[in-house]
């Protein structure tokens, strides 16, 4: 009969071995068969229109009219109210999406491909920044930006990727730590270097001059452009370890602006959920906390295998950014995820830890233990729909969602 | 009417010496009767309720919170003390990495920094000690319990489980060890030589080790067992294993066992275990005479005896007569280490001198009703510690017994230890002769000095600093206990 | 001497290796005298919360 230790080490083998490739973008309806009409995949746990955040309602109401399913906003949100649409969570159908994380039928998603296990996750392609829909935008604006990357981005995207045979993303991350990226709020590097990566089969697949030049800009003018990619990569490395009994692994963390919720190797599906936390942090000018949402979207994936807060250390640029300190105690937000993590990454290593690798694997027993809590680097949006980021900072997951999660797996264990 | 405040602050921890100091600093300041900073466990929460200082707020506690509890004259005052409690709470201190020490927030991720890891030392509040000290266990480690507060049955069943796993637990209330030269919490700095110590008291390692040093010997190592080891429900299983290792050790020649006198079957069993060794044992049950000893051991009545036997010295030496100034008078004892007022009533029992104590030894008095007689205070035991430092952390928790003394004039005689090495005062005899006041209207002082001139506090000065302020030094606790009991006109 | 003895003897065979679980001083000692130690800066496991203090214990290992 395996330790909890053993089945641990066995799910943090799984997350390291894994190989993503960023391989194609698709669009939804082929990606997730599932994924019929009126149906929107949202960030975080499931959550009902009555508990929906203000950005998170701007968000479907929308999306329905991208999609076509309402007339007019006041129409959608009318509709939602009604339960004329389906929301799930985007991980329920091998999905992550940033901040609200719309997910429909028609979006193309960017497609990650992990080679060592055969599984596949998806993200949507990140809008830059601004009046976007992540953060509650839903004005002509922002749906024509989105019509334009279903109809062009996306699919110039899909054929560049495809005409290289895909990117592999494991050693691109690997240099993004040592360029100052931890893949949350810092992903300028690695964008960067995707777009180095891609431009010439972007070029050489592109359909005319004026959008391959827009394109580029697109790209090139969005410093978070990765961002949705390591989200994605972030998923397909974890989704290999979400079944294995016995495991006190984290398996993913994600917030809708309500709850925040964790999902655990060894309970499988089951979300253990807690009010989200407000964070903390460093606001752009004209605003402050009182116009914060609270703390929204899967990125949290990308902590939950070793990135974004936990490589803090990699970024001490971003420690002023997010409000959280002098750059020099970058290395002590990496210490002190060292202390509730099963093992540390040898493939994803920071210069100035002495090429420490970043600590992987959030054991629950550990976080309520210490009582230490993951710590996450977010962009804080205003509560208002549609605003847009008012800020970043970090902050903490809830240390209810890992007690609850604790009591699950010691019935599971019959040992309560 | 005074006033009562209290704050807690959830899943808060602090170091409890960094508490105590704050409690002190808040206690000190104007308006304010009484102050503590205690971690919300039952054994603290008794504390803070005798003294008069735990609300409701700090009732409702839990044991992992952080209770902020004061009485003061007024509102205002209190008011004003809670926030400056507060802010040296929240003062940032040195971060203890940019010490350079490895610091980690779990045993097992201590020793995944550290793989050959081998012994813990635990000091968290005792209501935690023993579920740490198991930690330790299960990852393969020795284990140090300094703290106290442990039920006697944990002690003894966190022992057996150890013993199981051939893993030896010192304590709990383990003050002092030395192991492979290591000094393991209040230490002294003494050589490194061929004298195996095993003490169930944390002062009376230190007397020893340090008259073995001054005597020219060195030490191989010093294992405490803590208090109750010899107790029938633990059984002496940290001393019967002590036993084996220093019977096994190579550098080990001779060897000094240090206790209060044990139950007979306990004794019987230790000494049965003494026999079966090849090396000669000093055993000091300190105060037990008529113990049927193996041969190759020999008996001591007191520390200083035991120090000397062990290496060899079987002369007494003559101690300088003090001055008879304080004939016909009270000898009052205030002691820091309870094995030196233990000792020093066992001086004076044998001298044919009463004493009275709050820890009385088989024979003396307690103190209830008791008048016109000699009194020997543990000023480290729980009655006078509650919510306050040790005396030997914090000598000047002394101060008052001290003035109480001087100003007595039945006392004729004050008798006093000084403490010196790792965790103690930086300068023992600087403070103690700070409160004194002037010699010549004074009853005698005579003081013990423990430590060495290794110790950070060196020996010679602390001495010459005593002398100059007109204190007779003897050479060792029972020393200094003879000539009380000679100044007094007794005979020792 | 079977392995339990030699876990006994290992401890007096060599300096310490020490992990100090409490009082930060006695680390900075052992430190300053040149004994290997990692320091632990402790708090009540759980937050001082018994139940869940007690479920952790079960499942260690």
């Amino acid at each position: 009969m395996k330790s909890i230790d053993e089945a641990n080490q066995d799910a943090l083998a799984r997350m390291l071995a894994g190989e993503p490739h960023l391989v194609d973008v698709v669009p939804a309806a082929q990606a997730i068969p599932a994924l019929t009409d009126r149906m929107i995949l949202h960030a975080g746990p499931p959550i009902g229109w009555e508990r929906m955040c203000g950005p998170l309602r701007g968000a479907v109401q929308g999306i329905a009219v991208f999609e076509g399913w309402a007339a007019d906003l006041g129409d959608a949100a009318a509709k939602a109210a009604a339960g004329a649409f389906a929301f799930a969570p985007n991980h329920h159908f091998g999905a992550v999406g940033p901040m609200t994380g719309m997910t429909t039928k028609s979006q193309p998603l960017l497609v990650v491909e992990n080679k060592t296990h055969g599984n596949r996750a998806y993200c949507a392609i990140n809008e830059g920044l601004g009046k976007v829909m992540r953060f509650g935008g839903n004005d002509a604006e922002v749906l024509d930006r989105l019509r334009w990357i279903a109809r062009v981005l996306g699919p110039a995207l899909g054929r560049a990727l495809r005409a290289v045979g895909g990117v592999a993303l494991k050693p691109l991350i690997a240099r993004g730590l040592t360029m100052g990226d931890e893949m949350h709020q810092r992903n300028v590097a690695c964008s960067s270097l995707l777009l180095r990566q891609l431009a010439p089969a972007l070029a050489r697949t592109a359909q005319n001059a004026d959008e391959l030049a827009a394109c580029l800009d697109f790209i090139g003018r969005n410093d978070q452009f990765f961002l949705n990619v390591a989200m994605a990569m972030g998923k397909a490395l974890t989704d290999p370890a979400c079944d294995i009994a016995g495991s006190t692994v984290v398996t993913a963390m994600s917030r809708n602006g309500t709850d925040f919720g964790i999902r655990v190797a060894g309970t499988g599906e089951r979300w253990f959920t807690a009010p989200v936390e407000m964070p903390v942090g460093l606001y752009f000018p004209g605003f402050s906390e009182k116009d914060a949402n609270p703390d929204m979207g899967d990125s949290a994936i990308v902590e939950t295998v070793g990135l974004g807060g936990f490589a803090m250390a990699a970024a001490p640029a971003v420690v002023g950014y997010v409000g959280a300190g002098r750059p020099s105690q970058a290395a002590a937000f990496t210490r002190d995820m060292g202390e509730i993590v099963v093992g540390h990454n040898p493939a994803w290593t920071i210069p100035a830890m002495d090429f420490a690798g970043v600590p992987t694997g959030i054991d629950i027993r550990l976080v309520v233990e210490t009582g230490v809590a993951p710590t996450i680097n977010t962009g804080i949006a205003h509560r208002e729909p549609g605003v847009g980021q008012v800020g970043a900072g970090v902050v903490k997951a809830p240390l209810k969602c890992f007690e609850e999660a604790l009591v699950a797996f010691a019935e599971t264990m019959g040992t309560a | 009417m005074s006033v009562i405040v209290n704050e807690v602050r959830g899943a808060t921890y602090f170091d409890s010496i960094v508490l105590m100091r704050i409690s002190r600093q808040v206690a000190a300041m104007a308006g304010v009767e009484e102050a503590g900073l205690m971690l919300g466990t039952p054994a603290n929460k008794d504390i803070l309720r005798d003294a008069g200082i735990l609300g409701p707020d700090g009732e409702a506690a839990e044991a992992g919170d952080l209770i902020l509890a004061l009485r003061a004259k007024d509102t205002a005052a209190a008011a004003t003390a809670m926030a400056v409690a507060k802010r040296l709470l929240d003062a940032p201190r040195e971060s203890i990495a940019s010490s350079g020490l490895s610091v980690t927030r779990t045993i097992r991720n201590a020793v995944r920094e550290m793989p050959d890891a081998n012994l813990a030392l635990i000091s968290v509040p005792g209501h935690f000690a023993v579920a740490e000290a198991r930690k330790a266990l299960a990852l393969g480690l020795h284990v140090m319990i300094f703290s106290d507060n442990v039920p006697l049955a944990e002690e003894a069943a966190v022992k057996r489980e150890a013993q199981a796993r051939g893993l030896l637990v010192m304590g709990p209330d383990c003050g002092t060890a030395i192991i492979g030269g290591a000094p393991l919490a209040f230490a002294n700095v003494v050589p490194r030589g061929d004298v195996g110590v095993i003490g169930a008291s944390g002062t009376g390692i230190q007397e020893v080790t340090c008259l073995i040093a001054r005597g020219g010997r060195g030490i191989s190592h010093a294992i405490g067992t803590g208090g109750r080891d010899l107790r029938a429900e633990v059984g002496a299983i940290t001393t019967l294993m002590a036993i084996d290792m220093l019977d096994a050790d190579p550098a080990t020649r001779d060897v000094v066992l240090i206790s209060k006198p044990p139950e007979a079957a306990v004794a019987r069993r230790v000494l049965a275990r003494v026999a079966q060794s090849r090396k000669p044992f000093t055993i000091c049950f300190l105060g037990a005479a008529d113990l049927a000893l193996p041969a190759n051991a020999r008996a001591a009545a007191t520390l200083r005896t035991a120090a000397d036997a062990s290496i060899g010295r079987t002369h007494a030496r003559a101690p300088a007569s003090p001055p008879h100034a304080a004939r016909g008078k009270l000898v009052r004892g205030l002691f820091a280490g309870g094995t030196f007022c233990s000792e020093a009533q066992i001086v004076f029992a044998q001298a044919g001198l009463a004493a009275a104590s709050n820890v009385p030894v088989p024979g003396a008095r307690a103190l209830a009703g008791a008048r016109d007689v000699h009194v020997m205070l543990d000023l480290g035991d729980d009655e006078f510690t509650r919510g306050r430092p040790h005396p030997m952390i914090e000598p000047a928790v002394r101060d008052r017994p001290i003035a109480a003394a001087l100003a007595d004039p039945a006392v004729g005689v004050i008798l006093l230890d000084v403490v010196l090495g790792f965790g103690a005062h930086h300068d023992p005899a600087g403070q103690l002769v700070g409160v004194l006041g002037k010699r010549d209207s004074r009853p005698l002082i005579i003081a013990s000095v423990t430590g060495t001139d290794a110790d950070p506090q060196p020996r010679s000065a602390q001495v010459q600093t005593l002398v100059d302020a007109g204190v007779i030094v003897a050479d060792s606790n029972a020393e200094a206990a003879e000539l009380a009991v000679t100044a007094v006109g007794g005979a020792p | 001497m079977d392995a339990r003895d030699a876990k006994s003897q290992d401890l007096l065979a060599a300096a310490p290796r020490v992990v100090n679980v409490g009082l930060e001083m006695f680390a900075s000692t052992l430190a300053a005298q040149g004994t290997r130690v990692v320091h632990v800066q402790w708090s009540p496991p759980a937050g001082g919360d018994a139940r869940l203090a007690g479920l952790l214990d079960r499942l260690r290992g």
